[in-house]
């Protein structure tokens, strides 16, 4: 766990450090610590390298690896909770419903924005957030959401949320125009404006990580399956609901900033039970780490790789993410299951 | 000081389909070991379940330890009933630890994590069912007998004063249901866990427990000791089967002898 977190700090500083602009590591560490400490070092750097590390790579850096951890632990929680190896923060209909929002946000003429946010984002959160509590509410017979019409519920939602968004976008000229916005935005993409987003989505995405630790022990039961769990003195369709919230949440703060970045919260935590086994209360904050670190690399090759031009992070995080994966997969140790 | 474990009062319960327990009254006392027997859906696993909390009657009321189990949150519960159940999805990835640890969830908080004394339970609990050299080993590469003390172990680990079991000795072979029986035995006796068990295989119910509880068609049709409750009358009605009951040559406890209306050996 300590290795990963140093890890993590070593990525966030290589990955502010490069750009279109280099600046010394050193002098990135320097200038995060004079930033945030009252005892400064004596600026051997440009000014220009201050504004363009505190104003502008930082604030995406960090925006990385909030989105990052925030996906893979909302993977973490999915599941476990679901006890379904293709589970990811999306499986219930999240992606879809923060896609639909985020295309109406673009065909909406007026340009409004709410704690420095601008429509696309804050439609896509709302949608996300809208689509879970749907997706919940049809599933819930007589006091109780079994996980498979969560499932189905949350597949038959997700199509026809999906349906609908195409049908806009084919429907509206103006959109059609703009679909590389709209292709951009499901494909994922870190957008970060600065620190105002940051300080937004940083509290709500380290809070659900927090009480998602706190509660790992019953993630940890639910392994034995619902009535397993019941046995062992959880409240089941309680601790479902806290988990579904929690796992929402963080999913709908991550696209909010990080569009619909694929792979992360599916192979992440997969990677990580592999090596350190099931146990949910070390796996939800080596997975927040690890996500983290490895969307901020990610991230950086989106940016530099065909500098100037971006490449969408979801497709980063497929291509180096996979070959990952499947190393681990066939190295043996650990024998896998949820 | 309050005797009586379990005490099921009028209970009634039906699934969808129809009444499963009809009126159902049972109190069993601190320390007893009782089997309960009766044909297939005759209601021991729904009764089973009702007393841990699973199911909630429809009418009635289950009592534990003198608290009606309706206002006792899950894991208070858990404290105070263990289950053995049927059929449980354990994770194949686990180490049989890790299982077992699982048995103390009742006793974490979000601010209290497990400490070394839960630890201690676990071991303590795996040399009680002599599974402590396997502690260590992936729960996907033992054998049935050995995962079936596995899960015993966990719900020991809930240090409930109230263990329930769903034909704990279902898929073993004999030596196995024996081993697993004596196991019983010996906690019932040693630290006087009150233990209930649904019972298929009636000679070893016999032959293990000092009263037998017999379901039928959701009702308790009899209640007492071996002798009382295994009459040749009373299981052949049950059972819808002709049977013969004689005295165990060597114990001298009642065993059932089915009555083939087919003579298999022309």
């Amino acid at each position: 766990m300590l290795l990963l977190a140093l890890a993590l700090a070593g990525c966030l500083a290589v990955a502010a450090a490069v750009g279109s602009v280099r600046v010394p590591i050193g002098d990135v560490v320097k200038i995060c610590w004079n930033a945030v400490s009252p005892f400064n070092v004596d600026a051997t750097w440009r000014p220009a390298d201050e504004t363009i590390i505190l104003q502008v790579r930082l604030p995406r850096v960090l925006g990385g690896a909030l989105v990052g951890a925030g996906l893979a632990t909302a993977g973490v929680i999915f599941q476990g909770l679901l006890r379904n190896p293709m589970a990811d923060p999306y499986i219930i209909g999240t992606s879809a419903g923060a896609a639909l929002g985020a295309t109406v946000a673009m065909l909406l003429p007026l340009s409004m924005s709410f704690l420095g946010f601008g429509m696309v984002p804050l439609l896509a959160f709302a949608g996300a957030l809208a689509t879970v509590f749907l997706v919940y509410r049809l599933a819930r017979v007589s006091g109780r959401t079994p996980v498979v019409s969560m499932l189905l519920a949350g597949f038959v939602v997700s199509a026809m949320l999906t349906a609908l968004m195409y049908l806009i976008i084919t429907m509206s000229d103006q959109l059609y125009e703009k679909f590389r916005s709209v292709y951009g935005f499901l494909l994922g993409g870190i957008s970060v404006g600065g620190w105002g987003e940051i300080a937004v989505i940083a509290p709500i995405i380290v809070a659900g990580i927090v009480l998602t630790r706190l509660w790992a022990f019953r993630l940890n039961a639910f392994a034995l399956g619902e009535e397993g769990a019941a046995h062992v003195g959880v409240d089941v369709e309680r601790s479902k609901t806290v988990f579904l919230v929690l796992g929402s949440v963080l999913t709908a703060a991550a696209v909010c900033i990080g569009g619909l970045i694929g792979f992360v919260g599916l192979v992440v935590p997969h990677a990580l039970r592999l090596v350190l086994g099931p146990d949910h209360r070390l796996l939800v904050p080596s997975a927040a780490i690890a996500g983290g670190a490895f969307l901020v690399v990610a991230d950086l090759l989106a940016r530099t790789l065909s500098s100037p031009r971006d490449i969408q992070v979801g497709i980063i995080t497929a291509l180096i993410g996979a070959p990952i994966f499947i190393y681990l997969l066939r190295r043996g140790g650990r024998e896998y299951g949820l | 000081m309050n005797t009586t474990a379990i005490r099921v009062d009028r209970v009634t319960f039906s699934y969808d389909n129809g009444a499963v327990l009809r009126d159902v009254d049972l109190a069993v006392g601190r320390g007893e070991m009782v089997g309960l027997i009766g044909p297939n859906g005759a209601g021991k696993t729904t009764l089973i379940r009702l007393v841990s909390g699973i199911l909630a009657a429809a009418n009635g009321n289950v009592w534990l330890q003198g608290v009606d189990t309706r206002k006792m949150k899950r894991s208070v519960l858990a404290r105070e009933v263990a289950v053995v159940p049927q059929q449980i999805a354990v994770p194949l990835a686990y180490t049989v630890e890790e299982v077992v640890m699982l048995g103390r969830t009742p006793f974490i908080k979000p601010w209290r994590d497990l400490s070394a004394a839960d630890g201690e339970v676990v071991r303590r609990t795996l040399d009680s069912v002599g599974l402590s050299r396997l502690a260590r080993r992936c729960f996907s590469t033992l054998s049935g007998g050995e995962r079936q003390k596995a899960v015993l172990a966990m719900a020991l680990a809930q240090e409930a004063e109230v263990l329930l079991l769903d034909e704990p000795t279902a898929h073993l072979d004999i030596s196995h249901q024996v081993e697993m029986l004596e196991l019983l035995a010996g906690m019932n006796e040693e630290r006087h866990l009150t233990v209930v068990a649904a019972m298929h295989d009636l000679n070893l119910a016999s032959a293990y427990f000092r009263r037998l509880v017999l379901l039928k068609d959701g009702s308790v049709v009899a209640d007492g000791s071996p002798e009382e409750v295994l009459t040749a009358g009373t299981i052949g009605a049950a059972y819808s089967v002709p049977v013969q009951v004689q005295p165990h040559p060597v114990s001298g406890v009642p065993q059932v002898v089915v009555l083939p209306r087919h003579n298999g050996r022309h």
